[in-house]
């Protein structure tokens, strides 16, 4: 398999006035043609700020202070603003949670999807509408013609994601940063977005990062899986072997406070504690004052290690249970 | 069967926006502009039994929240009685009507938008046990610690303000104030969406305990059928203010009735399902200012029929005794 996008020992500190937020703090990872890897995380984990150091959209306080980003094969880790515009919307694309962070309010749909297209191609006006038409089409919304003379007020909230995933489509892009894109989304809509992502990756041969908390939805959509917390990557491998027979007591945790029809009515697994302080970090796991399995050697930062086909970060992988779905 | 404990007859809930004066000279004039009325809620039947948690689910605008807060006291229906107690709550007067109004309390979603900012803890959750004679002015910093223990937080932190704790301990404190005047029915508005997965959990856990220990009977709504399948034993089904199907929740999930339940559970995303397809049944939840005619279902649903443009099917049971409102469950009893 080629490697569209190859991630290693990224840093992005923010400098702020309380101290240095170290809200990306050593993350690899490798994302593969036609791939889906999720990115899971509570809130704070540094999922987001690793989708948006990709794309070099990391604004002052924050700097990308360490690490290397190459995007089919090229170095695009602070590379200059000429450079990654030519990427942006091009070769690779994002999907935020609120697509109105992607369409502009006081212009028509039509306007701004050519434009994306006219950005970064030397086609005819005509070309660039048809193609738009087609986008939509594909997208599953009716009657695209009308659609494309709509400001984005006139649309749901459902079609505005599709608006903006057929946008991110557009110049069929060799990667798709996805940042919660069906957070803000009722189940049946959630639903119709992944399907469309799906056929479009599946047809396209795109790559896909999908960021999420929810784990339910990268079970069912992602091939890979990175679970985050506290700027770094904890465990990561193929989804079957996460979810089925997660290591990481994070991880654990995080599968066990899911509620699953084998276990209604029981209490749910809970993880003791809150998200932590990321100004405040504790030395060695950032996990450690949360963790049912801490030991003495956790004082020191774990190292990722390959345990069981898969990346690790802990000193005591939890191998005792199977999880009961 | 005993008395339920809350029970709602042909409720229903309109908002009607009116016509300013401006409006109104325009609609003189011939312009084509009329008030519009939302049916939010659409003539509901619902009974709680004591000690069961109800589950209500829907997607936005279906009006499960609003049928939460008519439930609760916060809005007046327009249409419809309450019981509580066996007693229709629009006749009590005096302190039967404050026991009813302060028996049934609620949770809200947003921990941030529910508290007020300028009040300390302690003040938050109790105000209203002094103000309703619940404890005296005296007992009342004792009692306060022991509401905060008992929902899981610390008392010596009664003295900072709701901005100095995080979203899952500011639901907490939302829980304690609404515990606070010992209510028997809690109505939880999406009381869990907004926390974090981890911090979820300890939440759920907290409502089952309460429940156990205090007897609590549950209102809980939410879009997360996954958490409502794991604290429910009743689940009812809303769309476009109507309830579709209503059952225990072992026979909504093994064995959904109603097309929009089955496609709300086909395609509810699930740990153990690995690289599914997924395959939505098709379009939006219609505008509930102009919903569709018959079943409001019947423009997404993949079975309807002629019948289902035309009729609107009622709550009713069906098929081996189950509730719902669909013309084709009905007629198969037949």
């Amino acid at each position: 398999m080629t490697e569209v996008l190859e991630v290693s020992g990224l840093k992005t500190h923010f400098f702020t006035h309380a101290g240095v937020v170290k809200a990306v703090d050593g993350v690899d990872f490798t994302v593969s043609k036609g791939e889906v890897m999720g990115l899971v995380g509570e809130s704070g984990s540094g999922k987001s700020i690793t989708g948006f150091s990709i794309l070099g959209l990391i604004e002052p306080p924050g700097r990308i202070v360490d690490g290397s980003i190459r995007f089919n094969g090229d170095e695009i880790a602070n590379a200059p603003e000429e450079r990654l515009k030519t990427l942006r919307g091009n070769r690779i694309s994002m999907i935020f949670q609120d697509p109105m962070m992607t369409l502009n309010p006081v212009l028509r749909v039509d306007t701004q999807m050519i434009e994306a297209i006219l950005a970064h191609e030397n086609v005819s006006r005509q070309t660039a509408w048809e193609r738009s038409r087609d986008a939509l089409g594909l997208v599953g919304i009716p009657s695209p013609e009308e659609r494309l003379q709509a400001y984005p007020h006139q649309l749901s909230g459902g079609m505005r994601q599709r608006v903006a995933i057929a946008t991110a489509f557009l110049n069929q892009p060799d990667l798709i940063i996805a940042d919660e894109p069906t957070t803000a989304l009722d189940v049946t809509i959630q639903a119709q977005i992944i399907h469309e992502a799906q056929k479009l990756t599946k047809r396209t041969g795109t790559a896909m990062i999908w960021i999420t908390h929810d784990l339910a939805v990268v079970a069912g959509l992602a091939d890979r899986i990175s679970v985050m917390y506290a700027g770094r990557i904890v465990e990561q491998g193929g989804i079957d072997d996460v979810i089925d027979r997660p290591l990481h007591p994070y991880t654990v945790g995080l599968l066990g406070s899911v509620p699953t029809a084998n276990r209604r009515g029981q209490r749910l697994f809970q993880i003791e504690g809150m998200t932590p302080n990321m100004l405040a970090l504790p030395e060695g796991c950032a996990f450690g004052p949360r963790c049912q399995a801490l030991t003495a050697a956790c004082s020191k930062r774990p190292p990722i290690k390959d345990v069981d086909g898969r990346s690790l970060r802990c000193f005591n992988p939890q191998r005792t249970k199977e999880t009961t779905l | 069967m005993t008395e339920p404990l809350v029970e709602i007859r042909g409720v229903s809930k309109r908002f009607t926006k009116r016509l300013d004066v401006a409006g109104k000279i325009a609609q003189r004039l011939g312009a084509n502009i009329r008030e519009e009325t939302v049916h939010a809620v659409d003539n509901v039947n619902l009974s709680i039994q004591k000690g069961e948690v109800l589950g209500l689910v829907g997607e936005s605008g279906c009006g499960k929240s609003t049928l939460g807060r008519v439930v609760a006291g916060i809005h007046p229906a327009s249409d419809g009685q309450m019981f509580y107690g066996g007693k229709d709550v629009a006749t009590l007067n005096g302190t039967d009507k404050r026991a009813a109004t302060l028996a049934i309390q609620m949770i809200f979603q947003d921990p941030f938008a529910s508290l007020n900012p300028r009040m300390r803890v302690e003040d938050i959750i109790g105000e209203a046990p002094r103000m309703h004679g619940i404890v005296s002015k005296a007992e009342s910093a004792e009692y306060v610690d022991d509401v905060m223990r008992k929902v899981g937080l610390d008392p010596s932190l009664k003295r900072r303000y709701a901005h100095q704790f995080s979203g899952g301990q500011r639901q907490r404190i939302g829980i304690a104030r609404a515990l606070a005047v010992k209510p028997k029915f809690l109505v939880c508005d999406e009381a869990i969406a907004a926390l974090d997965v981890s911090i979820q959990a300890q939440v759920i856990n907290l409502f089952m305990d309460l429940r156990e220990e205090l007897g609590l009977t549950y209102l809980f709504i939410s879009h997360d059928l996954s958490v409502v399948e794991h604290i429910a034993d009743r689940v009812a089904i809303m769309y476009l203010g109507r309830i579709v199907e209503s059952a225990s929740t072992e026979e909504i999930f093994s064995d959904p009735r109603h097309p929009y339940t089955k496609a709300l559970l086909a395609e509810a995303p699930r740990l153990d399902q690995r690289r599914r397809d997924f395959a939505p049944i098709e379009g939006e939840i219609p505008s509930p200012l102009d919903p569709p005619s018959g079943c409001t279902f019947h423009p997404r649903c993949p079975v309807a029929t002629a019948e289902c443009r035309t009729t609107v099917p009622e709550l009713k049971a069906g098929r081996g005794g189950r509730e719902t409102a669909c013309l084709l469950e009905h007629a198969e009893t037949v």
